[in-house]
């Protein structure tokens, strides 16, 4: 029935080779690689036209957000074993990874929990100067973000046994887009972690 | 390649292997690379040397996460061209502030804030 509504959602079109999925997925990642691109160029105005600029380990933990990148770069791993479960008709295993990789989210945002904390109890806020008020923009945006691809992953994970009742096929594409969905966020943490914490 | 990259992969068993095992490739790369960065910004560099390190392997990261969690290694030509047009775009805009910053970092008694090396969390903000 949604076959009709919209087109090409399991089946690749014929002159692009791809479902229209993963056209969409492709072009909202575009859109967000500006969106990311231009705080990335505002951390460039704000840094090189600074008197002063500190270094990220005088102010924030750099051990926790090592472990962090771990945590994240590791969810990155279980959600394309996720979906390649899924690939093998391994339903079992395919909720185990994506449970995994939803806990996986749970851990990055009680770390950055903690970090936050430890910031605003030492009166470190956003106002106090400019590196601080790109830190918390850049990794509020993408706490946003990852809380969003939590999201989406979790209902992939509740929704599961439905889908793969009816169409195990588009689960199979939807669980793919909300992966480079997922691999985008960890992208942006890979820059992130070392212009905000190392340099 | 004349079907999707999941649909052809869905029956071939021996396929998904192939991938899992690149998986695996790919998670010890980004591990040890990322362990690496660490342990370089305990070296306290020059920061030239030190901003060209850090990003150099933050890019490198970025690729094998590209290529091979997102499958950009063998995705379709529709999806590559959006992506080398975003490319552009996503530089031109990186570039933006620093070419309308060029009279200042040319100019040698401008103090660019790279060269702090200020330990303080003292605010930047004048």
């Amino acid at each position: 029935m949604s076959q009709e509504l919209i087109p090409y959602i399991t089946e690749a079109r014929p002159d692009t080779g791809l479902t229209n999925g993963k056209i969409g997925i492709w072009c909202f990642l575009a859109s967000e690689v500006m969106l990311f691109g231009a705080f990335f160029a505002s951390y460039i105005v704000l840094r090189t036209t600074a008197t002063e600029w500190p270094h990220g380990s005088s102010i924030l933990n750099v051990p926790l957000a090592t472990v962090n990148t771990i945590v994240l770069i590791t969810s990155s791993v279980t959600m394309v074993m996720a979906w390649a479960s899924l690939m093998r008709n391994d339903f079992g295993k395919y909720r185990m990874f994506l449970g995994a990789t939803v806990l996986l989210g749970f851990c990055f945002l009680g770390i950055k929990y903690v970090e936050y904390s430890a910031k605003f109890e030492h009166h470190l806020l956003p106002s106090t100067n400019n590196f601080l008020a790109i830190y918390f923009i850049m990794t509020g945006l993408h706490g946003l973000h990852v809380i969003g691809g939590m999201i989406t992953n979790a209902y992939f994970l509740v929704a599961a046994p439905s889908y793969w009742d009816h169409d195990r096929a588009l689960l199979g594409h939807r669980v793919e887009y909300s992966g480079l969905f997922w691999h985008f966020v960890d992208l942006v943490w890979i820059f992130l972690f070392p212009i905000l914490y190392l340099l | 390649m004349s079907d999707t990259h999941a649909a052809r992969a869905a029956h071939d068993p021996a396929e998904i292997d192939r991938h899992v095992r690149t998986y695996i490739m790919v998670f010890a790369t980004l591990m040890v690379l990322t362990l690496v960065t660490v342990a370089v910004s305990y070296l306290h560099l020059e920061i030239h040397e030190a901003v060209a390190i850090a990003l150099l392997i933050a890019t490198v990261k970025a690729s094998l996460v590209a290529l091979f969690f997102m499958h950009l290694v063998s995705e379709r030509q529709v999806v590559l061209s959006i992506l080398a047009l975003t490319g552009f775009f996503a530089v031109a805009l990186l570039l933006l502030p620093v070419v309308t910053n060029l009279d200042h970092i040319t100019t040698a008694d401008m103090p660019v804030g790279a060269t702090a090396g200020a330990h303080s969390s003292e605010s930047a903000h004048h």
